[in-house]
């Protein structure tokens, strides 16, 4: 752990550090972060990566088997210390909310203030401010259970912001809405995360959400940090099929040679126009930069090509994405003019084709401890 | 949306039939044998009022007891993890299915003059319990408060605990957290808990004859009138009895709803 008081040297100021593991059963949690003051860290993983537990061990829901936890100078958990969660300024907007059913909107907002010892006026007071703040004035006498979605959703950011905290954390705050109400909370979520000065940690599963009101994404596989990077990056080149299959991209693993082509682990061959470096690589390709034929295309300079049969169809808006097996396996996407066109249905053998240009290749970082595995 | 009308089976009925006149006939029998013109008269001699009155006031009391000791201890059953926790919560129950009279009596073992505890509290500060109100107040106690922990036991065993962490992340500690929150959310289970205990220690009597004894205005509680009115006046024990049947209904009537419902929402 010596490299601790090295590498967060310069986050001392006031950045949020974990750094260190929980081990519960089978399950372990093993990573570090660092989130800057007015950073929003989005954290991505399926069900069962971590996220939640990460959210608790900065809270101080629960303590790290062993690590370092803190916020500036300030250390939160360190060996031989745990600041349980009443004496950290940790604001958390709980999943399912969490307001307290049997006060009221202005009341559960003046809850943090109370319990530091505020009387019942000033705190009041002070969580009218924050629900003006907030544009939720009106809500101020309601009861939680005559709240919908959205409004209980902010009600629990203003009662989290009321605190003053040092810290914001957000876990899956749009999971429990419905679409309408998800595109307001998340206008809502971008305009208010920008004023807070501190580090913010989002969970999350849905990659939009994390794209855009995330400044850098990190992905959660089984308890290890498996991508960090700035949401671009991350939706570009996804580091594991996870977030590929998130952002719907295809995605193989490979061994890139000095011909320009990658030898795919799981069959087939893919030329690159990309300038990775030798050796292992990911790659991508979008779905849409696919094109089905029903012939083997003659007249063509796109340096791709390979035989293919449709395994499934899926109507997605305004086009269909095939999976296709092959050498290699392949998500594409076609307009449904060119479904009727080309007279596709499941069993049908096609042929492939995708520019060198449209494949996207790099260094897997990851390649270590996955083993040459991608799922 | 009308379901077909099915006949019950006479196996089930008949014994159905039994059970529901053995229960409601005996109470019909008190409001026909009760001494409608007389009532007045009998419940406004001294000796009746003197008993309701210790009645009121032992059973609040022993309420009161049962909150400020019970809830906590229901806390502890329902949240420690403390070992032992499964055999303490067995032996805090124990009263509720224990004869009252054992309970007296072993009341009286403890916190006689002569008792394990008793004999102290005579020697060191001639504090003694048995034949006095105090005493009255602790068979009830002793009697009624498993039934308000068993109550709020069970709703902070099903309380989520959600709403305590974050109240934490706000800043509320342990403390705060209990009296802010996590009463607040079992309220409706406190009250039919209290409820209970405080009609179960009025009814009280085998724990209070053995350990308080029989003495007018002092542990002659209402239960008790009714028993020695039975032998001379059987009128006066009617009269009493339908007291006690009119606070048992309105007891019914508080708790409607909420004691299969307690824990829920306020």
């Amino acid at each position: 752990m010596s490299a601790t008081g090295q590498s967060f040297a310069d986050l001392r100021a006031d950045g949020l550090y974990v750094e260190g593991g929980v081990r519960r059963g089978s399950f372990e949690l093993d990573l570090s972060l660092e989130v800057r003051p007015g950073e929003v860290l989005g954290v991505l993983g399926p069900n069962g990566a971590g996220k939640s537990t990460l959210l608790r061990v900065v809270a101080g829901l629960e303590e790290l088997s062993r690590g370092a936890v803190g916020v500036g100078v300030q250390a939160w958990q360190q060996p031989g210390l745990f600041v349980p969660a009443e004496q950290r300024r940790v604001g958390v907007v709980f999943q399912d909310y969490r307001l307290f059913p049997h006060l009221d909107v202005r009341d559960n907002v003046a809850f943090a203030a109370r319990s530091r010892g505020s009387g019942r006026a000033a705190s009041r007071a002070h969580a009218q401010q924050w629900l003006e703040r907030l544009g939720l004035a009106e809500l101020a006498g309601r009861r939680p259970h005559q709240l919908s979605g959205g409004q209980s959703q902010r009600v629990a950011l203003a009662r989290a912001l009321a605190l003053e905290p040092e810290v914001l954390l957000l876990d899956e705050p749009m999971a429990a809405l419905d679409a309408g109400a998800r595109i307001d909370v998340r206008t809502f979520l971008r305009a208010h995360l920008a004023d807070f000065a501190g580090p913010v940690v989002l969970v999350t599963h849905d990659p939009l959400e994390a794209m855009v009101l995330a400044d850098r994404v990190l992905v959660l596989e089984a308890g290890r940090v498996v991508q960090q990077g700035t949401p671009a990056e991350v939706a570009r080149r996804p580091a594991s099929a996870y977030v590929a299959r998130l952002v719907g991209l295809n995605l193989w693993i490979g061994t890139l040679g000095a011909d320009g082509l990658v030898g795919l682990d799981d069959g087939g061959e893919l030329a690159v126009a990309t300038e990775a470096p030798q050796g292992r690589v990911l790659v991508s390709l979008r779905p849409s930069a696919i094109t089905v034929h029903t012939e083997h295309p003659e007249h063509t300079s796109t340096r791709n090509v390979w035989p293919g049969r449709v395994t499934s169809m899926e109507v997605l808006a305004d086009r269909v994405r095939l999976q296709l097996t092959g050498a290699p396996d392949a998500l594409a996407d076609v307009t449904p003019a060119a479904v009727a066109e080309l007279d596709l249905e499941v069993g049908r053998e096609v042929w492939l084709s995708a520019k060198a240009t449209e494949v996207e290749a790099y260094a897997d970082h990851a390649q270590p401890r996955r083993a040459g595995q991608l799922d | 949306m009308t379901t077909r009308q099915q006949r019950t089976p006479w196996p089930l009925g008949l014994p159905a039939l039994v059970g529901a006149v053995l229960l409601v006939v005996p109470l019909v029998g008190l409001l026909v044998r009760a001494p409608w013109d007389g009532l007045t008269r009998i419940l406004g001699t001294e000796e009746v009022l003197d008993a309701l009155w210790l009645s009121l006031f032992s059973a609040t009391l022993a309420m009161l007891i049962s909150l400020v000791l019970g809830v906590p201890l229901a806390w502890v059953l329902a949240r420690s993890t403390m070992p032992g926790l499964r055999l303490l919560r067995a032996l805090v129950t124990l009263p509720l299915v224990l004869p009252p009279v054992v309970g007296g009596v072993a009341l009286l073992l403890v916190l006689g003059r002569n008792g394990l505890v008793g004999q102290y509290l005579d020697s060191w500060f001639g504090i003694t319990l048995p034949f006095t109100t105090a005493a009255v107040v602790i068979a009830e106690t002793f009697v009624a408060m498993p039934f308000l922990v068993i109550a709020v036991e069970g709703a902070f065993r099903s309380a989520d605990q959600g709403y305590d962490e974050a109240a934490a992340t706000l800043g509320a500690n342990r403390l705060t957290v209990f009296r802010r929150v996590t009463l607040p959310l079992i309220r409706p289970a406190l009250v039919a808990g209290a409820v209970l205990c405080w009609a179960r220690a009025l009814g009280e009597f085998g724990a209070t004859i053995t350990f308080a004894g029989n003495l007018q205005g002092v542990t002659r509680t209402m239960p008790l009138e009714v028993y020695l009115a039975m032998e001379t006046d059987p009128d006066a024990a009617v009269a009493l009895s339908l007291v006690l049947l009119a606070v048992s209904v309105a007891v019914l009537f508080a708790l409607r709803g909420r004691w299969v419902g307690g824990g829920g929402a306020a």
